[in-house]
């Protein structure tokens, strides 16, 4: 048996597993219930949001804490973009729609593709003053961007509705929007990360004075990734809020609440890695899920429990802590699911007697 | 704005300044020692005012009684969260403590939405009464609405007042804790140079805990005393004036306990005044800090009081 | 001789410190120049100036005429410049091979810079940006990182690390991690290399070797070696001149033979009681 996959092989292996994804997907939405819909397509969504986050944190090393501000930055101008003038004038009571999200609707697509420039056009306003910022305080200063983003939200009334937010947006989400864009973002960010490109930006994550002695523009490469990742977050933040269906300026909703549980998902899945992400985004929207049954009421051996809300992030927080003290990898590290990793393990368990 | 205006935002400036200062000791005390942004500081006072909250409400604790218990209880909190959480992975890396900061301040949160419930609260009731009360000073008598009102003048609320001289007793104490015992010189120490000072006997382990304990304890204060001030008891109640105490320690020279204190008192005074001079940006008064932030990062990031130190390649 | 790189009253100052005090010599092309001189001397924060980490307080620096004083450390690499660290800086969680690629991607970031450099003094900095778009989508690329594949093992063929090309940076004993510093400093296409103390560490047959290897690179790579190094074996061995720093100065400079004998230097390592000796 030969060492490693030739890339003929791989190439084949990655088409026949997009395709069987794509089976699975069509018998998915045939055949399971609305919910379960939903939360493929959420996984999906996450996905997307892991992955553009991971570029930034795990493959470049910058610490950035405003990707909700992203997300945020596409939700709302893509909702605004969809959503139909007649339902923009009767959500907007505080101030009148503002120009031109006045006179203008788009479909989803091109709305879609708007929230991403946006979001990256942001990055990249953004990214110019932080990332000359070194490690903790790059953090705080793209978490006060990010909670800036959010305070415009609340204050630009006739942008956004201010605390209100934006309602009946069209459930344009479903498991094939979310799950293509998925794959769009997986192609590039690893089509990037695969290349010289890649190479300089890992450089940029071991040691960056290393790396600027090797001729590498620290902080134009630093930037390249911002943009990158801010743009397929604009991207997610689309998916999300035509999934939903509402987004307001809360906290909670599209604040740094968000920030925390992408970086949830990319630092279980494992930090530098994008099939990690991916892994973290579906494992974070099944436990999430999976665990509402804590908030519901139920009996334990007789005794009435009434649902407490909350416990669910309860238990994941405290489950975060856990894997960030003991398990600080996360499951991939910084490996990659490849398939040549898959075959090598193949390979061991079918006996050495070869070696 | 006439001078009334302003003295009034002034005195308020400063009272909310000395709550940022008060908060900010305990970043910047961390910092120092450990190089740690410690997220969870702010959840550390919002648990503290849940505490004396419930100790009032469901023990029936006299409410002074119960702040003194809930400083400790915080004390004790903060040097948990410490043990437990951070001690661990303090040979990590920093970006793994970081996140793990954020870990723990995030189950904080959730702990209080779990645990008190979400549902706002008041503090109006917990507090003596008298605190709410104005002193007038100046002004002129009118008679409005059939009844004699004094019109005018310098209004403040004693709580503003209450506020600053309870601020500067928790301070003359730390300064006495820190130049005056052991303790504090183990802290000093520590703050300098961990593997030496450990060299010489002291137990880092254990001045860290106390910084953490102290710091807390601190936030603590800071935190009864902003409710006194903004009675709305919520989980999140803590992330923001957390957020905002960090940002006055950086501004002030982070590592630094002055620094926090200039920097908490300078940035309590600016976004009052903010407001006075432009009450139509009241809604943007938490970005403010933010864009200071940013500013005093790009301009003199070691902060008003640091200094700069230069990396060795 | 063209003198490849020229300190030009080099005056470095931190604060009340000076670091590096009036240094003014050059680098012959072709040479091999040792930096000697007790620790603290002064030595890296030469290289940091040269390479643009630091600017310096008074002076210029020079190569090949071209003033390249207030450039960045990337910039310094387009330009032909190159180094290697005193405490080892490798790229950990990369490939050997990986390492030593990363040294070429300046090549398709950047347009052409040393000509931009020669004609306005800065660089137009910044990602190529057909390349990025032609790296992502695979248009045309594969054929250039084949190309940059072949340089790389090359290279590490030649320093004997090929069989090691697969193994992470960080798994590498501690004499191989220094040759790989050395192999990426190679790949960034330099005609001017600064080696900073490369024999720390080593034993005295691996300190040997490195001797030749030194020459031997020279030679086949067509570069200039800028050396800083303490194993004094391995200085007399290897430099054709040297240059003698103690706090900040230049103290001394000539042959290997001349330096064993200069009173001053002597006096700067050993002490004033140990001088009588050069007599």
């Amino acid at each position: 048996m030969p060492m490693k996959l030739s890339n003929r092989t791989n190439f084949i292996l990655t088409v026949a597993l997009v395709f069987f994804v794509w089976l699975l997907l069509f018998f998915i939405n045939g055949h399971m219930n609305t919910y379960m819909i939903r939360i493929v397509s959420l996984i999906g969504i996450y996905g997307v949001m892991a992955v553009s986050l991971t570029l930034i944190n795990g493959i470049t090393g910058i610490f950035s804490l405003g990707h909700s501000g992203f997300i945020a930055l596409g939700a709302y101008t893509s909702a605004l973009l969809t959503m139909s003038i007649h339902q923009k004038e009767v959500t907007f009571i505080l101030d009148k729609v503002a120009w031109p999200f006045n006179s203008v609707q788009l479909p989803f697509l091109p709305a879609t593709i708007i929230g991403g420039i946006v979001a990256a056009v942001f990055s990249f306003l953004i990214g110019w003053p932080s990332l000359r910022l070194s490690g903790d305080y790059l953090a705080i200063a793209t978490l006060g961007f990010s909670e800036i983003i959010r305070i415009l939200a609340l204050n630009l009334r006739s942008i956004t509705n201010g605390a209100l937010g934006l309602k009946s947006i069209p459930q344009y989400t479903n498991v094939w929007w979310s799950w293509t864009w998925l794959l769009i973002t997986v192609l590039f960010v690893g089509s990037l990360v695969n290349s010289s490109f890649g190479r300089a930006l890992k450089a940029i994550r071991e040691d960056r004075v290393a790396a600027a002695s090797m001729g590498i523009n620290i902080f134009k490469h630093q930037l390249l990734s911002f943009v990158i990742g801010g743009f397929f977050a604009g991207i997610s933040g689309s998916l999300y809020a035509h999934w939903l269906t509402t987004i307001d300026p809360r906290t909670t909703s599209i604040g740094v609440m968000l920030t925390f549980n992408v970086l949830i998902m990319i630092v279980i899945g494992g930090l530098g890695s994008i099939s990690g992400a991916i892994i973290g985004a579906g494992l974070f929207a099944i436990l999430t899920e999976w665990l509402r049954f804590l908030e519901e009421p139920m009996k334990i051996f007789s005794f009435e429990f009434s649902g407490i809300a909350g416990l669910r992030m309860l238990v994941f927080s405290a489950m975060f802590v856990m894997v960030m003290i003991f398990w600080p990898r996360g499951i991939m590290g910084r490996k990659e699911l490849t398939w040549n990793t898959l075959y090598s393990k193949l390979r061991r368990g079918s006996g050495e007697s070869n070696e | 704005m006439n001078l009334y205006t302003f003295l009034q935002n002034l005195i308020n400036g400063l009272s909310l300044g000395s709550l940022y200062a008060l908060i900010a000791i305990g970043y910047t005390m961390v910092y120092g020692i450990l190089r740690l942004i410690n997220f969870a500081h702010g959840d550390v006072f919002m648990m503290a005012v849940y505490f004396a909250f419930f100790l009032v409400t469901l023990g029936k604790v006299p409410w002074l009684i119960s702040f003194v218990i809930a400083i400790l209880a915080a004390a004790l909190l903060g040097f948990t969260i410490d043990r437990v959480a951070y001690k661990p992975i303090r040979n990590a890396p920093r970006v793994s403590a970081l996140i793990t900061a954020i870990g723990v301040s995030f189950f904080l949160e959730s702990f209080a939405v779990v645990v008190f419930s979400g549902i706002p609260r008041s503090f109006r009731n917990i507090y003596p009464k008298f605190l709410n009360n104005m002193l007038i000073l100046g002004g002129h008598e009118e008679v409005k609405y059939g009844r004699n009102v004094i019109v005018g003048g310098l209004r403040i609320p004693i709580v503003s007042f209450v506020i600053l001289i309870v601020t500067a007793i928790a301070l003359v104490i730390l300064w006495w804790i820190i130049y005056k015992t052991k303790i504090g010189m183990a802290m000093r120490a520590v703050s300098v140079d961990i593997p030496t000072t450990s060299l010489m006997g002291v137990n880092v382990d254990g001045v860290i805990g106390f910084t953490f304990a102290l710091g807390s304890a601190l936030a603590a204060i800071g935190g009864l005393l902003w409710a006194t001030r903004y009675p709305q008891l919520w989980p999140y109640m803590g992330f923001m004036p957390g957020l905002k105490a960090f940002i006055a320690a950086v501004f002030g020279g982070i590592g630094s306990i002055q620094g926090a204190v200039v920097g908490g008192f300078l940035l309590g005074l600016t976004e009052i005044m903010l407001v006075g001079f432009f009450p139509k940006m009241a809604g943007y008064r938490d970005a403010f800090a933010f864009l200071i932030l940013i500013l005093i990062l790009s301009v003199k990031p070691e902060g008003l009081l640091g200094k700069r130190s230069v990396v060795k390649v | 001789m063209n003198e490849i790189l020229k300190l030009d009253h080099v005056t470095m100052q931190f604060g009340g410190l000076t670091a590096v005090n009036d240094f003014n010599n050059h680098v012959r092309e072709g040479e091999i120049l040792g930096l000697i001189g007790p620790n603290g001397a002064g030595k890296t924060t030469v290289f940091n100036v040269v390479t643009g980490v630091y600017y310096p307080t008074k002076g210029k620096v020079l190569f090949n005429g071209l003033d390249i004083t207030s450039l960045k450390p990337h910039h310094i690499t387009h330009v032909g410049i190159s180094r290697t660290f005193q405490n080892i800086r490798l790229f950990q969680d990369m490939t050997v091979l990986d390492n030593v690629m990363v040294a070429q991607h300046h090549e398709i970031a950047t347009k052409d810079a040393e000509k931009y450099l020669v004609k306005i003094g800065k660089s137009k900095y910044g990602a190529n940006s057909t390349w990025f778009w032609r790296s992502v989508f695979k248009l045309g690329y594969l054929r250039r990182e084949k190309e940059m594949k072949d340089k790389a093992l090359n290279i590490l063929e030649k320093l004997g690390l090929r069989k090691l090309a697969a193994e992470k940076a960080s798994s590498l004993p501690y004499g191989e991690q220094r040759l790989l510093e050395i192999a990426r400093a190679l790949a960034t296409d330099a005609k001017l290399l600064l080696l900073d103390e490369p024999a720390a560490g080593m034993n005295p047959s691996e300190s040997q070797q490195l001797v030749q290897l030194i020459k031997w690179i020279r030679d086949e790579f067509r570069v200039t070696i800028f050396i800083i190094e303490h194993d004094m074996k391995v200085v007399m061995g290897l430099c054709e001149r040297i240059l003698v720093m103690d706090y900040g100065v230049l103290i001394a400079e000539g042959t290997p033979d001349e330096i064993q004998e200069n009173k001053k230097v002597i006096e700067a390592y050993l002490g004033e009681e140990w001088s009588h000796v050069a007599e």
